[in-house]
């Protein structure tokens, strides 16, 4: 893991490096600072030192946990990240807590219930979903629930991220609610479908072994064969699948956020990416390169310890 | 980079042959849904090729007679789906949209699949530290979220030479040369299995060089899964492009693609609703037509992948 986040980490420096004016761009375009001051400042940062000199000193930084300064912020790029960090996670976690449970559901009931009318329902529904442009679902439901204000079932009104959201000092947990309801139903769609894809067919192999026909033999009720017994071995492979699906909630969440004026990473990363941030943009396809190593890694993990037939030498 | 490379169609082998076209065609005549998401497909194609003489308008002519600075609305002064915020006629932009989706969805996947393909079969073929050193390659592209990577090097190149750099064969190019590890790994998981077979014996012990091996009699063999993969890129790339010019990373306007055709329409969504509603569906109707030509051709080509 740590020498592939090297690799990685090399990769993304040198890619960053091939702007036109490197770590400097921004200040290219402002018309006070002279060839004279980037010459002086390109020699004060190092920059002057060839290109793998300057990627060891930036390393050493960011062993020490300093990310360098974003210029587009103006403060550490450690503390613009921690900033919008909580966001971020609020907007993925609520997506990936709600995916997961709505495509294991939808898997089930259509594979318990293989080639009836919700089975094809179902089925059509994951297809829609992983052929949905994430960003022209997100206009639509806006164009639906904010423009021509159609109320929820129920009368709950939507709330637009961007329009009213309370500030930190005054945490309103509803009022965070009703915010989050349209970024979290447009982030998962097309992890709903793609899980419960794969719950059905994961299910649809389970109940065919012969330990959920003894099970039922023995008398357990149908319902419980399908959850004690099915659903904890039906799982198993899905554990990948969702571990694989996880760079896909990071560059969703850039979509997401940028459409919904979420105060996010994502956000962040875009503004970063018009003004050519370096540190910034370096900074954080680190961090979400280590998240999706991470998870890579845990998911072998859960594999291996739900599944004891995993064997890794 | 090789893009001339000797791959032989499937039907040029003799040797191992699973199963004639005529099956294939059978079982997919069966997929209803599939066969309609390649009629549709056909259409969209031929729309595409054709957008010269469909269109009803220059998708670049502003209208000036009847724009006053707002959207037109459909049906106003034969524009059928009325015009952009810049008196554009909408359907000539989408079917000339089409034009610029479609290709760069399969330049960009042919490029994916031929560099997937060889380093997937070298990979796969010879093992060792080829191997290792292939597949270290396509973990670190596989751990760098592809959306953020792509935007990044969009980013650069646009500020290297002005965003009119960021023309049709540069997005080809860059999204083709980040998204083969997925076609390398798969390429890779067949080789190693058809390496093993009793007919790649047979082929070296008559003194077949590598390549002839690799290409002639591995590679048709596991063209099934390659095929079934390309599409779905296909349908994956049309929607990375679209994410990309919609974002304003991708096709620059005034070329008209159905991603940066809605880029301007989330601050006219109150005065012109239909700026926002066709792009979205043209791009939504192409996808789920390639995703269930996909899905068909995998239940024809190999019904035990999945």
């Amino acid at each position: 893991m740590i020498p592939l986040l090297l690799l990685v980490s090399i990769v993304l420096f040198s890619i960053l490096q091939e702007a036109p004016g490197g770590p400097l761009t921004p200040y290219l375009q402002n018309p006070h600072i002279t060839a004279a001051d980037i010459a002086r400042l390109k020699h004060n940062l190092g920059l002057d030192q060839p290109p793998p000199i300057q990627y060891l000193h930036w390393l050493g930084r960011v062993l020490h946990g300093d990310f360098g300064w974003s210029q587009s912020n103006s403060e550490p790029v450690t503390q613009a990240i921690v900033e919008r960090l909580p966001a971020t996670l609020e907007l993925m976690g609520a997506s990936f807590v709600f995916s997961l449970a709505i495509g294991v559901a939808f898997g089930i009931i259509s594979a318990v219930r293989q080639y009836s009318w919700i089975d094809y329902l179902v089925t059509t529904f994951s297809f829609f979903g992983q052929s949905m442009p994430v960003f022209w679902f997100a206009l639509m439901l806006q164009l639906l629930f904010a423009v021509y204000g159609i109320p929820l079932p129920g009368g709950y009104k939507i709330a637009l991220p961007s329009a009213g959201i309370s500030t930190s000092d005054s945490f309103d947990f509803a009022d965070r609610l009703t915010h989050l309801i349209l970024p979290t139903i447009v982030l998962s769609l097309a992890f709903i479908a793609q899980y419960s894809r794969f719950m059905r067919s994961s299910m649809l192999e389970v109940i065919r072994t012969d330990y959920m026909r003894t099970a039922a033999a023995k008398g357990v009720s149908q319902i419980g064969v399908i959850f004690r017994h099915g659903l904890k071995n039906a799982l198993i492979p899905l554990v990948t699948i969702v571990a694989l699906t996880l760079p896909g909630l990071v560059a969703g969440a850039v979509i997401t956020e940028q459409i919904f004026a979420w105060p996010g990473m994502g956000r962040l990363f875009i503004t970063a990416l018009s003004q050519f941030d370096f540190a910034l943009l370096m900074g954080y396809m680190m961090l979400t390169s280590f998240l999706v190593i991470v998870c890579n890694l845990l998911a072998d993990i859960c594999y291996a310890w739900l599944d004891p037939r995993v064997k890794y030498s | 980079m090789a893009t001339a490379l000797p791959i032989t169609p499937p039907t040029a082998l003799t040797e191992e042959q699973p199963r004639s076209r005529n099956t294939v065609w059978r079982r997919f005549r069966r997929h209803r849904i599939a066969l309609a998401g390649a009629v549709i497909l056909i259409l969209l194609v031929l729309i595409a090729i054709f957008a010269k003489f469909i269109a009803p308008w220059d998708p670049n002519y502003i209208d000036n007679a009847h724009w006053q600075g707002y959207p037109l609305a459909p049906g106003v002064a034969g524009h059928i789906l009325g015009s952009d915020e810049n008196g554009r006629d909408l359907l000539s932009r989408l079917i000339f949209g089409a034009q610029i989706s479609l290709t760069v969805a399969v330049f960009s996947v042919f490029m994916e699949i031929v560099i997937g393909t060889v380093l997937g079969a070298i990979s796969g073929y010879y093992g060792g530290w080829v191997d290792f050193a292939i597949m270290r390659l396509t973990d670190v592209v596989l751990s760098i979220p592809l959306l953020p990577l792509l935007l990044v090097i969009t980013a650069i190149v646009a500020d290297t030479s002005n965003k009119a750099a960021l023309n049709f064969g540069v997005i080809v190019l860059i999204i083709g040369g980040l998204s083969w590890p997925s076609v390398a790994r798969l390429v890779r998981a067949s080789f190693l299995s058809l390496r093993e077979r009793e007919f790649t014996e047979a082929a070296r012990a008559l003194g077949n060089r590598d390549g002839r091996i690799i290409f002639r009699h591995l590679l048709p063999n596991a063209i099934a899964p390659i095929i079934v993969q390309a599409t779905l890129e296909v349908a994956n790339v049309i929607i990375l492009e679209s994410t990309l010019s919609f974002l304003g990373f991708g096709i620059q306007p005034p070329t008209a693609s159905w991603g940066n055709m809605l880029a301007n329409a989330q601050s006219n969504i109150t005065i012109a609703p239909w700026a926002a509603i066709f792009p979205g569906l043209c791009i939504l109707i192409t996808v789920l037509a390639i995703n269930y030509l996909g899905d068909g051709l995998r239940d024809a080509l190999d019904p035990n992948m999945r």
